[in-house]
């Protein structure tokens, strides 16, 4: 563990300023998983900037298009328990309280969640070669260890899987990720904010080095009648997903008009194929339809040996899922699903 | 490079980089100078002399460290005291009444809900903040709710009993 020095900042520009004429300076909100990379000697910064003086960016408030912005620094555990959040947007809640423990998200930030570092065992061991954390070094993951590993969108160099619960959620709601820098203010389509590694697997998303999350806006649409969130895992609570689905559903007379499905655990970045949704639009929703869209969504996934299982288990995952989401009841801790 | 088992007491002897912090933990205010990188934990067990808060994986997996910091249950390991600057904090010390023991003490007592304690003052503390938060109800709820404070005695069971009859007889 190296020594830091550290800054409070009560103003963006100021924060802004901070980190963009310091490349080894980072940004801390919750902090629980920057020091924790830093007490296993992966991250190395020589200024932190706390920038949970920066008030602005903590509430949670309607916007002038029928949605819902949740400022960044808004801490995970205010986002799932706020009203309008349950009350219209109960997949994001499910989902962000099937993450950690409450005693991490009531410190842990919605900025902070996007930009969590992956759980692979070979990232986090500092003696091991690793491609994300040394660029050229090696992926021993590929033929060791990789029950936790990606299934698709992985390349030669890295197969690690993005950890967020939260993160799949909001990509089935379609969020945006605004963002600010000195040069200005820009916003992020979900989709394109995390990426896949290709020979760069160091970068984990598209932020720039001099930009701050300030929030994320949600649209109007929050599936709020028909939603589940699946998390399977190897212990019941406290665990990264093997497998997670998010599923967000709108029904008109039986049939779907509209429907959101994305996985997490299985890939760099939160899983979604557009074809697979709109195949089942205008279809009912039953068991063989949303079987057939699983097979369309796991087209091309590839195990690396202990991780094959993954295949198969995303495939029902989502099929349970869907079904869940026509009776969201079956969601409650304890509940037994009707599948 | 800064050894984690030497632990950050050296670093509490007065340096230009020291900040000075203020925290109020069970009701004392300490006045503290401690370098950037000190965990909360650390600064309450070494500085503040209170030594019930455990440190367990210091990673943020165990729960051993739970303490409330400004009315919310927080892993002090994974927060800087330098963040906490002006926080209300309580430990384990701070939840009896004096000489008489919190009900959540006596029911841990009562239904055997530890083994080798050191689980324990994570455990009540988190367990209390549960039921402020108001967000577990039933049995499964109150389990999934505290997944973050790990037992490897086992004695989860007689844990959730001591919090379901602590929370039953509160409601009464």
């Amino acid at each position: 563990m190296n020594n830091f020095t550290y800054q409070k900042v009560s103003n963006p520009n100021d924060a802004l300023n901070k980190i963009s004429k310091n490349n080894a300076a980072n940004f801390i909100a919750g902090g629980t998983n920057l020091i924790d990379l830093w007490k296993y000697n992966l991250a190395h910064p020589k200024t932190l900037v706390d920038i949970n003086g920066l008030n602005d960016y903590k509430a949670i408030k309607e916007d002038d298009h029928g949605g819902l912005f949740l400022g960044a620094l808004a801490t995970n555990s205010d986002t799932a328990y706020h009203k309008l959040v349950e009350e219209r947007y109960p997949l994001l809640s499910k989902a962000i309280l099937a993450g950690a423990s409450a005693q991490i998200r009531n410190s842990a930030s919605n900025g902070g969640n996007l930009l969590q570092r992956t759980r692979c065992y070979y990232f986090y061991d500092a003696s091991s070669p690793c491609n994300k954390r040394n660029p050229g070094s090696g992926c021993p993951a590929k033929n060791g260890l990789n029950r936790i590993h990606a299934i698709l969108g992985t390349s030669e160099d890295c197969i690690a899987v993005f950890p967020s619960d939260m993160c799949i959620a909001l990509a089935a709601l379609e969020a945006v990720v605004h963002v600010k820098s000195p040069d200005g203010e820009r916003e992020i389509e979900f989709s394109n904010f995390h990426r896949l590694p290709g020979d760069t697997p160091e970068l984990d998303n598209n932020l720039k080095e001099n930009e701050l999350i300030t929030g994320i806006s949600l649209p109007s649409e929050g599936f709020a009648e028909n939603y589940s969130y699946l998390k399977l895992r190897d212990r019941n609570s406290y665990a990264f997903a093997l497998v997670s689905v998010a599923t967000g559903m709108v029904l008109e007379n039986n049939k779907i008009t509209k429907i959101r499905i994305a996985l997490g655990g299985i890939a760099h970045k939160p899983w979604r194929v557009v074809a697979a949704e709109e195949f089942l639009v205008d279809k009912s929703p039953t068991e063989e339809n949303f079987a057939s869209a699983a097979n369309m969504i796991l087209k091309g996934a590839k195990g690396f040996g202990k991780n094959d299982f993954k295949i198969e288990l995303s495939k029902r995952a989502i099929v349970r899922n869907c079904i869940m989401a026509l009776d969201p009841e079956s969601q409650r801790p304890g509940a037994q699903p009707s599948l | 490079m800064h050894d984690k088992n030497s632990s950050n007491t050296a670093n509490f002897s007065s340096n230009s980089n020291a900040t000075k912090v203020q925290l109020h933990i069970n009701k004392t205010t300490l006045h503290l100078h401690v370098m950037p990188w000190v965990s909360l934990l650390d600064a309450i067990r070494d500085h503040g002399k209170l030594t019930g808060t455990k440190k367990g994986c210091d990673h943020g997996q165990c729960g051993a460290c739970t303490v409330i910091c400004d009315g919310k249950r927080i892993l002090s390991c994974l927060t800087l005291a330098v963040m906490k600057d002006g926080s209300e904090i309580t430990t384990i010390e701070g939840i009896a009444n004096g000489e008489v023991l919190h009900p959540l003490q006596t029911a841990f007592i009562e239904h055997d809900a530890f083994q080798c304690g050191y689980c324990t003052p994570g455990q009540i503390c988190s367990a209390i903040a549960m039921l402020e938060e108001g967000k577990a109800d039933t049995r499964d709820e109150v389990k999934e709710q505290m997944s973050g404070n790990l037992c490897r005695c086992g004695a989860n069971t007689n844990i959730i009993d001591a919090i379901m009859e602590f929370k039953d007889k509160r409601n009464e």
